[in-house]
């Protein structure tokens, strides 16, 4: 049961990885990326990860997924003239990633050859016995890790007030183009002037 | 059963995927930075599996600071594109580098 349901998850991310970089529209592009969000969530619960399942889905999905498909929807783009050089950088991407994976193939290729050791944990973060995965992560993250955990917010807060600060736009008068001082403040004297030019000669506007 | 190379091969072939979808779409800056996503989503899952298969949770709390970090990483470069866009009029990155000055 478990390795029908690895495979499926597998099979799905990597199915749904694979159209988001090659669907025509980035709405769907969007829709795909969910999809591997949620299969890649079952992989972790697979391995019993399954606070980081639930923190995916709701920080993925339900927050940059739909910021993604917020600013998709909300400019105006032409995208059939986005993909004009998708064939043309085709051979150079290809080639890398075939390098990339050659690479990682080999890499892994050694591990099973015996060639790599994981190492062994020293046990300070091993998971608490008869406790959950997200009250074992809990006490982690609240006692060896509070200062970084701290961080992870300071973080998170500049990223929100530097996207604020960047969309941003000064509002414009409310009510149209009426400056109503600038109109209490207009006299006739100012308003008007009488010129009496000369034959021929033009009036200064 | 399912060991700790399944995941490293399902994380490595979406990493690829990702760094393929960078090079592939190099005009449209939004599908470069679901790219990115991918990548990170990939990085994320092998945190995750060494981190269950070796018993030591070090694994997916880092994977959570990376999850920070894509999700600030996301924000902002959102929020740079719609600038972009506004000042612009469109997304195609080949020619950002009129940016400068």
């Amino acid at each position: 049961m478990t390795v029908f349901a690895f495979y499926l998850f597998a099979a799905l991310m990597i199915a749904s990885g694979a159209l988001t970089i090659f669907a025509r529209n980035p709405v769907h592009s969007v829709l795909w990326l969910i999809l591997a969000f949620f299969n890649a969530a079952g992989l972790m619960v697979l391995v019993g990860a399954e606070f980081l399942a639930m923190l995916l889905v709701v920080v993925y999905v339900g927050a940059v997924a739909v910021l993604f498909l917020f600013v998709v929807m909300m400019l105006n783009i032409d995208f059939a003239e986005m993909r004009a050089g998708f064939m043309k950088n085709a051979p150079l991407g290809v080639a890398i990633a075939v390098i990339l994976l050659a690479e990682l193939v080999l890499g892994i290729g050694a591990y099973r050859a015996g060639a790599l050791d994981l190492g062994t944990p020293d046990g300070s973060a091993a998971p608490l016995v008869g406790e959950s995965n997200i009250e074992s992560i809990g006490a982690l993250l609240y006692g060896n890790y509070l200062f970084l955990f701290e961080t992870a917010g300071i973080i998170l807060l500049v990223a929100m007030i530097g996207a604020i600060v960047l969309t941003h736009r000064a509002p414009t008068n409310p009510r149209g183009h009426q400056n109503i001082a600038k109109q209490n403040a207009r006299n006739p004297k100012e308003a008007t002037h009488n010129v009496s030019p000369e034959v021929g000669k033009g009036v200064e506007l | 059963m399912i060991g700790i190379e399944h995941y490293v091969v399902v994380s490595s072939i979406l990493f690829v995927l990702g760094v393929l979808g960078i090079f592939m779409n190099r005009k449209n800056i939004i599908i470069i930075l679901m790219a990115i996503e991918l990548i990170l989503l990939s990085v994320n899952l092998n945190l995750v599996a060494f981190s269950a298969y070796l018993g030591d949770l070090t694994g997916q709390v880092f994977a959570m600071f990376v999850l920070t970090v894509a999700a600030a990483e996301a924000a902002i470069g959102l929020a740079i594109l719609v600038i972009y866009f506004r000042s612009r009029g469109t997304i195609a990155v080949d020619d950002v580098n009129r940016m400068k000055g």
